[in-house]
């Protein structure tokens, strides 16, 4: 019985830190484009470093491993607040095409998103955060028309993995006739989202296998993901506001040895540090136990949500007034994890879900696979 | 990552269910808190006498003398908790005071004590803290002066589970009188028939008396009954207290775990009718109830990752310190929102959730408050400034 992280995994963090701070300085998130990723040098710093290629299967060029992998890597991301696409480019793509794409598909895609060239955003919000309003994808034949709201990574997609409303997905390349990306300003500048309006627009399907359970295995490790990214960037926010406390004096003394300070860091600890065993288990049974992967992904989703929520806001206080100003650019890793939040089910909506899975009480149903 | 235990493992598992089966029949129902019966002290023999208890103590002092191996501990306690067998005594004497004399005591001590205290013979109380030396237990007044070849012990203990059925009791005193506080304790140990000691139930609001104020007058203590050296007591209460803290508040551990407990309060629901909805489609207590499930969820998996960490030898750092904090509230708010599910009749006096209810606030205050771990968790596990010592002392 091994709970814990290899040597191998252990290393792929320490070295992916290492070049993330050094590749993503507090500057040039300042500036980052989330459109323009292709001219940052962190995108650069992450294809250099295999990360589009960690899921795709070896025979496609990639390194064939694991969702915790994926997990650790989207920590790192979230604890740099690196500027780039990962979730839908370098995560929920590759499981697409891996899972329910035909063997053409994937010759096609897989080896250019492990090399970095091809990137997809990603469209399943309408099943993973439920169909507001009038939004959803309406599929005939091969035709799609409708809106999917605020797709992952979709700014400066090449093309689209989407989901229609009866839960068959489809591959839409960002230059077909009828394909329009309206950027979405969110409060996290350094995320690419954006609604996807389809008129009519062509798509390939994507109907390899059982496509239903690629999609719902998208969601969960979408929402895994989402649960890791905040993980670093909450533990990001932590560490700042200890060092921020150990410097900063009042009173003659370190703000830090103020026990009402003290207290906050600890909370902040306390809140966080069950989920990090959390989203390992829940990484770890997508591969593994794929039984228990639905209901511990939305576990991990929704815990982190509410402990995200509380760092990021202790955090912030422990700084005082220069947590609040743009100075040391705190905010960044605030507004990431208010982003994540509430991207692929918010934590009341997604425990809704667990509670129906869990037989407790009667409960809405808008897929089928629930 | 590999959840599995392995061949090993598996065939040691097998080895405890069959036990587990074998006494289906013949195992007690409970085990006694305070003076124990036959049947306990029976079922507790052949539970070290299998290793299931007491499995890292050498044989030469009565215990089963294995070696440490978390996994099979962690299968044992599953493969009990799972046939609701009661897993051997828990009492302060073998959950505090042998690890202690293991640490400390001289071979004597050893020979002496250990064996009988395992096996249920011996009951020990714990005389540490004091009406003014709670979380600030160094400050602590009971004190023992010399007189020819004894101590003699005055003053008064508090929170003393157990006093009124004890043998024994170990007792933090101050014997260095002009030392620095941590450098003036002694650990001392002596019969509670010893004449000068009063014993008094302490009501508390669970309407039980779970604990006792101890009073002490001129008690006489022969002065080779200590453990540890003149002055080392802080030592020897913090070899104890370090598993005290490890062993409260794990929501997950015994068999009344955390995931039981909310699916008892899902039955609750359900069967809770009002205004013609059963109370499990009331999504505010529905939701109550899955976020305390993704907490358990939660705290059961890092009892995963921090079983593993013990096992490499790896430092746990902060995640190592949260768990009595995180998980004494953990049970409060369980037991909250099963009151809560019940309405009006949440509030019936013989409802064992109050009972639950109480006493988990009881756990967040005692062992080590939920402030005094916070302290903790900021100075040993994130490097904050200690606090500072009150001037004068």
């Amino acid at each position: 019985m091994e709970f814990g992280l290899s040597d191998d995994q252990k290393m792929l963090v320490d070295t992916l830190s290492k070049a993330l701070a050094d590749a993503a300085p507090i500057d040039m998130i300042r500036s980052a484009d989330a459109a323009d990723f292709r001219a940052s040098p962190v995108w650069r710093q992450v294809v250099d470093f295999g990360v589009p290629s960690l899921l795709v299967p070896e025979e496609h060029g990639g390194l064939g491993l694991t969702l915790l992998d994926a997990a650790l890597v989207s920590e790192c991301l979230g604890a740099a607040v690196a500027p780039v696409p990962h979730v839908g480019a370098s995560v929920l793509a590759p499981i697409a095409l891996t899972g329910a794409g035909s063997a053409a598909q994937q010759a096609a895609w897989l080896p250019r998103i492990a090399r970095g060239e091809a990137v997809f955003g990603v469209a399943i919000s309408e099943h993973a955060a439920g169909v507001r309003g009038d939004a959803g994808v309406i599929a005939k034949g091969r035709r799609l028309t409708g809106v999917s709201r605020f797709v992952v990574d979709a700014l400066g997609a090449d093309a689209f993995i989407v989901a229609d409303l009866e839960g068959g997905l489809h591959l839409v390349p960002a230059d077909a006739t009828g394909v329009e990306v309206e950027p979405v300003t969110t409060i996290d500048r350094t995320r690419g989202i954006g609604h996807l309006r389809l008129d009519s627009a062509e798509g390939e399907p994507l109907d390899e296998g059982a496509p239903e359970e690629i999609l719902w295995g998208m969601v969960e490790a979408g929402r895994t993901m989402l649960a890791a990214d905040t993980l670093g960037a909450a533990g990001s926010m932590i560490e700042k506001a200890v060092a921020y406390s150990l410097e900063r004096k009042q009173f003659d003394r370190i703000v830090g040895s103020f026990q009402a300070v003290k207290h906050l860091c600890a909370e902040m600890v306390a809140e966080l540090e069950p989920t990090r065993a959390l989203i390992w288990y829940a990484a770890h049974s997508f591969d593994a136990i794929a039984e228990e992967s639905a209901v511990m992904s939305a576990h991990a989703k929704s815990l982190v949500d509410e402990a995200g929520r509380f760092v990021a806001r202790t955090a912030t206080e422990v700084h005082g007034g220069i947590g609040f100003t743009d100075l040391l650019g705190l905010h960044f890793w605030f507004k990431r994890i208010g982003l994540n939040r509430q991207l692929l089910g918010g934590p009341e909506y997604v425990r809704a879900e667990i509670a129906g899975r869990l037989g407790w009480g009667s409960i809405r149903s808008t897929r089928a696979s629930i | 990552m590999d959840l599995s235990f392995g061949p090993e493992y598996d065939a040691y598992r097998e080895t405890v269910r069959a036990f587990v089966a074998r006494h289906a029949g013949d195992a007690p129902r409970t085990m006694q808190a305070g003076r124990i019966g036959p049947a306990n002290l029976a079922w507790q023999r052949l539970l070290i006498e299998n290793g299931y208890v007491a499995r890292t103590i050498p044989r030469e002092y009565g215990g089963a003398g294995e070696g440490s191996d978390l996994l099979k501990t962690r299968i044992i306690d599953e493969e009990f908790a799972a046939a609701r067998m009661p897993g051997g005594l828990f009492n302060v004497g073998a959950a505090f005071l042998v690890p202690m004399l293991l640490e400390l005591g001289t071979g004597e001590q050893k020979q002496r004590w250990i064996r009988p205290t395992i096996h249920g013979e011996t009951l020990w109380c714990e005389g540490f803290s004091e009406p003014d030396a709670g979380s600030d237990l160094a400050s602590l007044k009971t004190h023992a002066v010399e007189d020819g070849d004894d101590f003699i012990v005055n003053g008064q203990k508090i929170w003393t589970s157990d006093a009124h059925n004890a043998d024994m009791m170990f007792c933090l005193v101050r014997t260095e009188a002009g030392a620095p506080k941590h450098k003036s304790l002694s650990m001392l140990y002596f019969s509670m028939r010893t004449p000068g000691i009063e014993v008094r139930p302490l009501a508390t609001m669970t309407g039980q008396s779970e604990f006792n104020e101890v009073f002490f007058t001129d008690v006489r203590v022969p002065k080779d009954q200590i453990v540890g050296a003149r002055g080392q007591g802080w030592e020897a209460a913090n070899a104890t207290l370090k598993h005290e803290r490890d062993s409260v508040g794990n929501p997950n551990s015994g068999g009344a775990n955390a995931a039981m407990r909310l699916n008892q309060i899902a039955a609750i629901l359900a069967g809770e009718i009002v205004d013609g909805q059963p109370q499990i489609d009331n999504a505010l207590l529905r939701d109550r109830l899955v976020q305390l499930r993704s907490r358990a969820e939660a705290l059961r998996c890092h009892g995963l990752r921090m079983l593993t960490a013990s096992a490499r030898r790896e430092r746990k750092g902060a995640a190592g310190l949260i768990v009595k904090l995180v998980g004494c509230e953990l049970n409060h708010q369980i037991a909250a929102l099963a009151i809560d599910a019940l309405g009006e009749a949440g509030t019936l006096a013989d409802l064992s959730w109050q009972r639950r209810y109480m006493y988990a606030l009881g756990l967040i205050i005692g062992g080590g408050t939920a402030q005094i771990q916070k302290n903790i968790i900021s100075e040993r596990g994130l490097g904050m400034p200690r606090e500072p010592k009150a001037r004068g002392t």
